[in-house]
């Protein structure tokens, strides 16, 4: 039992059964956020730093959070405000942290494959924030959670991933995990922001909303990344809605008991109506606690006594 | 044959550990005047039948019966990084809130002592007890901590080389105590 890993920089090298002793060591976890006293001694004298390079709201906190109610200690560090901007590398500053005594680093960077340079240069555990458009594994962890927990499991369900693919490190993580997990995933977007050769990733790619929500168990409506819209892959704002946008009317052709997730923050109006993310069935607001939880499990699988600690101590 | 370990004696049966458990239900209802404001708990994992079956004793003899939880430790074990394998966390479930309630910790093997002072401290994150007590089916010694049960089914003097096994039915099938030698270069499996 435990994960053998030092690192956990995706869900594409993970195993069925690593990301399942993941979600069944969140739910425990998360019991500890329902209580009075929200701490448990676990991870006493470790620190945790959260390294960002790119702007981020609840991966940070959330992290942060799950880390204090292990009983670590933490540590961020605000890229806008430190030596980064006298020019200092990123290797640099990584060391720097790491010889303070840091035992686990999670890393956001807007450069893909970051998170694999960082762990092969500290020996802390480095976790995924999300980098590039590469992975954001605990994002999909979160919402396979959520998924796990409102369905009972992922066999025969069918995922249907609406935005844009493309640039979305949330959707790749999802992908790789819920077909690990046994579910059928489609994806659904402008042409212009599909990735070519998604199909080989093993998911259905459609390009019309209507045929892709058809008998949807679970939608993960995906923000469009408005910062990295430059190119003029779509028009407006406002078509992309039109054709796109999760809105009350497309959302009664998927099944009746369909789940809502989208990964934060919302553009209400653009990519999720606000009557679609306020509605009965919406859980992304289970999705940022459930996030908390996940996160916790993955701290203590990574830092406290699994094997791998035991080989290199 | 396991050549690892070599069974050296059992020391409680089937029927001997159904007449244990019954006295420390008896036990537990007299020293705590009835069975008012008492709660159970088991240690995971084989405390938990344990708690169980001294509930269907109390049940037996009062006609009343005792809510019982169940504790997972892992979060406060104190030796995560010196056991072998890392043991998976499983979920605490308390039925009622223990503040101000005479909480019966009850586990299947007192020996050094960290599992119960575990316990206690993930005990006290719960809630506030009136009081805490402590029920073992055995207590083998070697004591590391200031800690001794209230109830215990039977005391055995054991050397450290010695393993005690307890087996019940609901998790090994067979409801039995027995004793083993352990190679030195034996370690322990977590059960």
């Amino acid at each position: 039992m435990g994960l053998n890993r030092k690192d956990l920089l995706g869900l594409q090298d993970l195993s069925a059964e690593e990301i399942e002793l993941i979600l069944d060591t969140a739910v425990p976890m998360k019991d500890i956020l329902g209580r009075e006293i929200k701490k448990v001694p676990t991870l006493r004298g470790k620190v945790v730093a959260t390294l960002f390079y790119e702007p981020s709201t609840r991966t940070r906190t959330s992290f942060e959070l799950a880390a204090k109610y292990m009983g670590a200690d933490t540590m961020s560090l605000a890229v806008s405000t430190s030596s980064v901007q006298k020019g200092e590398s990123f290797r640099d500053t990584a060391e720097t942290i790491e010889v303070m005594g840091v035992d686990t680093i999670i890393l956001r960077h807007s450069a893909s494959g970051s998170a694999q340079y960082l762990a092969n240069i500290v020996k802390a555990s480095v976790i995924n924030g999300g980098d590039g458009t590469h992975e954001h594994p605990t994002q999909a962890l979160l919402d396979m959670f959520t998924i796990r927990e409102k369905r009972g499991g992922f066999k025969g369900l069918k995922v249907v991933i609406l935005g844009d693919i493309l640039h979305s490190r949330v959707a790749r993580s999802n992908i790789w995990g819920l077909a690990k997990m046994g579910a059928e995933v489609c994806v659904v977007g402008p042409p212009t922001l599909m990735p070519p050769d998604i199909e080989k990733m093993g998911v259905k790619v459609f390009y019309q909303v209507e045929e892709a929500l058809k008998d949807a168990d679970v939608i993960n409506v995906l923000r469009l990344q408005l910062e990295r819209q430059q190119k003029g892959l779509f028009p407006t704002v406002r078509e992309y809605h039109q054709l796109y946008g999760l809105t009350p009317e497309r959302l009664k052709l998927a099944s009746r008991d369909v789940l809502i997730l989208h990964p934060g923050p919302m553009n209400r109006g653009v990519e999720i109506d606000p009557e679609v993310a306020d509605g009965p069935q919406a859980s992304i607001v289970d999705q940022v606690a459930n996030g908390v939880a996940v996160r916790m499990a993955l701290l203590y699988l990574l830092m406290e006594g699994g094997a791998f600690s035991a080989v290199v101590s | 044959m396991d050549l690892k370990t070599k069974t050296k004696a059992e020391i409680m049966d089937e029927d001997r550990m159904r007449r244990t458990l019954i006295r420390i239900a008896h036990e537990l209802i007299e020293r705590n005047r009835g069975i008012k404001d008492l709660v159970l708990v088991g240690i995971r994992r084989r405390g938990v039948p344990l708690a169980e079956r001294i509930a269907r004793g109390i049940q037996e003899i009062e006609g009343e019966s005792v809510p019982i939880g169940v504790l997972d430790i892992t979060l406060y074990r104190d030796d995560l990084t010196t056991i072998g394998p890392q043991p998976m966390v499983h979920q605490t479930k308390l039925p009622v809130d223990i503040t101000d309630k005479t909480v019966v910790l009850v586990d299947d093997v007192l020996y050094t002592g960290r599992t119960v002072r575990a316990a206690l401290d993930a005990l006290m994150d719960l809630g506030r007890p009136r009081k805490i007590l402590l029920a073992v089916l055995i207590d083998r010694g070697h004591r590391e901590l200031p800690i001794r049960a209230d109830f215990v089914g039977r005391n055995v003097p054991t050397s450290k080389r010695e393993v005690i096994y307890v087996k019940v039915k609901e998790i090994d099938g067979e409801d039995e105590v027995v004793i083993e030698e352990k190679s030195p270069y034996y370690k322990t499996p977590f059960r």
